[in-house]
């Protein structure tokens, strides 16, 4: 019989942060599971943001791995396996911060497409932005003629474009009011429903959590997981 | 004299190149001493174009009609919106009128630390005061901070510290009214309990509080009036218990039910393009409740307690 292959995307035991002598993260280990959402709460500074990167492949921890679907990630950052990036999708707090200014949103979302080179871009945005409920015209501006709800909308259907098997969500609704934090996280359960991925959910908003996640859990001042 | 801010009829427009965008539309409302104003609508709805109007921080392509009458014991009675810049800044500015920007930690200049950027601001407001680091320090307490809190820089301050920094450097010239434009956005459940104290205190101490928050949560425990503002116009205002728990207009309604712990449903479809908003009732595209009445503009009682503009309330 073989061994069990762990699925899920897993943190096992990572030290992580921005100077080695004094790490943000400290041993963690964290799995999402298929399906599944898993919240992630603790107070400003205590490395949820740091968590995120490591798990969203943007940024590599001091040691320890990430396990993706039983498989260890060998890269981060540009140095991560192609098929472990298109794999994983990243929503994050600020979407103003992340869109390049200059693009349409059209373009914002059509972006992993090309560097996919993927069939059909123009279909696949156009359902995106349906999914999302992005109407043609928004979809002609750039990211300073929209919301912040709706420039959100765009980074989740440039976020769902590859269609993820792992979502990692960092305060993604921070900026937004009641109704689209709603829709969004609609949308993703959704999502969730029709392909079976695994979210990461972060947030300092605990009422949010407690009806988003499946379950969550708390990182303390120290960087451990309680 | 009434000390009292009254906002009548004030529109805001921006022209751009082949269209208009109408970004506040005919808001009415007033502001004395003692009182919480919390103003709540989804982003893009107009909240921060009203505040800038007010403080005149608009730009130059902006078009202001309507007015906003200033009157207290600091100075002449004046039109905020007709007042010259010059106005603004030597009598208004700081010292009737404070504001506690959004996302205080950018607010700050990052190569000073709070301590040189308070005391700054005493010297100006006060150039007669032998002590301004006294001064400073004292106005930093209300804030809630130690005087140790303000020998760091802005990048080694946490969200909460940055956002009691910006409150104390509103608080310096003592102005009776202070304009806070998402105060809470960010900040750690403990540091908006925090916050919302500090505002009730200042409330108390005879201060009018305008808060400008997409937080319908926060505004609740702290403010005495919401006013809920879709597409540019004040839809609904009242007492929070009455706006949250029995709301007459169905967006209110549909902001309610989108808050985490009761339904969490959105409200169906998007906000109108500010650009090409319908002739009658704004909300009329999404509402379930419409009726060939909503093709007219519904309009805000005036001075009711609780004031709705809907023609089919819920």
């Amino acid at each position: 019989m073989p061994p069990p292959v762990l699925t899920g995307l897993r943190a096992e035991a990572v030290v992580a942060g921005y100077d080695p002598r004094r790490p943000v993260l400290d041993r963690v280990d964290l799995t999402v599971p298929p399906g599944r959402t898993v919240g992630l709460a603790g107070p400003s500074g205590s490395g949820k943001s740091t968590l995120a990167r490591v798990l969203g492949l943007l940024h590599a921890p001091f040691s320890g791995t990430v396990h993706l679907d039983g498989e260890p990630v060998t890269g981060y950052r540009h140095r991560t396996p192609h098929a472990q990036r298109v794999r994983i999708g990243v929503l994050f707090q600020q979407p103003r911060l992340s869109v390049d200014p200059r693009l349409t949103l059209r373009a914002a979302i059509t972006e992993p497409l090309l560097a996919t080179r993927a069939p059909r871009q123009a279909e696949r945005v156009a359902e995106l932005a349906d999914l999302v409920m992005l109407t043609p015209d928004l979809l002609s501006r750039r990211a300073h003629e929209v919301s912040d709800g709706q420039l959100q909308r765009a980074c989740l259907a440039r976020t769902l474009a590859l269609s993820p098997d792992y979502l990692v969500c960092d305060e993604m609704t921070t900026m937004l009011d009641a109704s689209t934090t709603a829709a969004l996280v609609g949308l993703i359960r959704d999502y969730q429903g029709r392909t079976g991925a695994g979210v990461l959910a972060i947030s300092h908003d605990a009422v949010l959590l407690r009806r988003w996640a499946d379950d969550t859990v708390h990182l303390t001042p120290d960087g451990v997981l309680a | 004299m009434v000390t009292e801010l009254a906002v009548d009829h004030v529109s805001v427009r921006f022209d751009l190149p082949g269209a208009t965008v109408a970004a506040v539309a005919d808001v009415s409302l007033r502001l004395r001493p003692g009182q919480c104003l919390a103003l709540v609508g989804e982003s893009g709805c107009g909240k921060t174009v009203l505040a800038s109007a007010l403080l005149g921080f608009l730009p130059g392509n902006a078009q202001v009609s309507g007015s906003a009458t200033l009157s207290d014991d600091r100075g002449p009675t004046l039109d905020l919106l007709s007042a010259t810049d010059q106005q603004l800044a030597t009598s208004v500015r700081g010292r009737r009128i404070g504001l506690i920007p959004q996302s205080p930690a950018s607010h700050l200049t990052p190569v000073r630390t709070a301590r040189a950027q308070l005391e700054e601001v005493v010297r100006a407001h006060h150039p007669a005061e032998p002590d301004p680091r006294g001064r400073a320090n004292g106005v930093a307490a209300r804030a809630g901070l130690s005087p140790a809190d303000l020998d760091h820089y802005p990048h080694e301050l946490s969200g909460g510290m940055a956002q009691r920094v910006a409150t104390a450097l509103a608080l310096v010239g003592d102005p009776w009214l202070l304009i806070a434009d998402e105060p809470t956005t960010g900040l750690d459940h403990h540091l908006v309990e925090g916050l919302l104290e500090e505002f009730r205190r200042l409330v108390a101490d005879g201060h009018a509080v305008l808060l400008i928050t997409h937080d319908l949560a926060a505004a609740q425990r702290v403010a005495d009036r919401i006013a809920v503002m879709y597409a540019g116009r004040l839809i609904e205002i009242g007492p929070p218990s009455t706006v949250l728990d029995a709301p007459g207009h169905p967006y209110t309604r549909g902001l309610g039910d989108a808050l985490p712990d009761r339904a969490f449903t959105a409200v169906p479809g998007m906000p109108p393009l500010l650009t090409d908003l319908p002739p009658g009732c704004s909300f009329a595209p999404r509402c379930d409740r419409v009726g060939p009445e909503c093709a007219e503009l519904p309009t805000l009682a005036a001075d009711a307690e609780h004031a709705v503009a809907c023609h089919r309330p819920c």
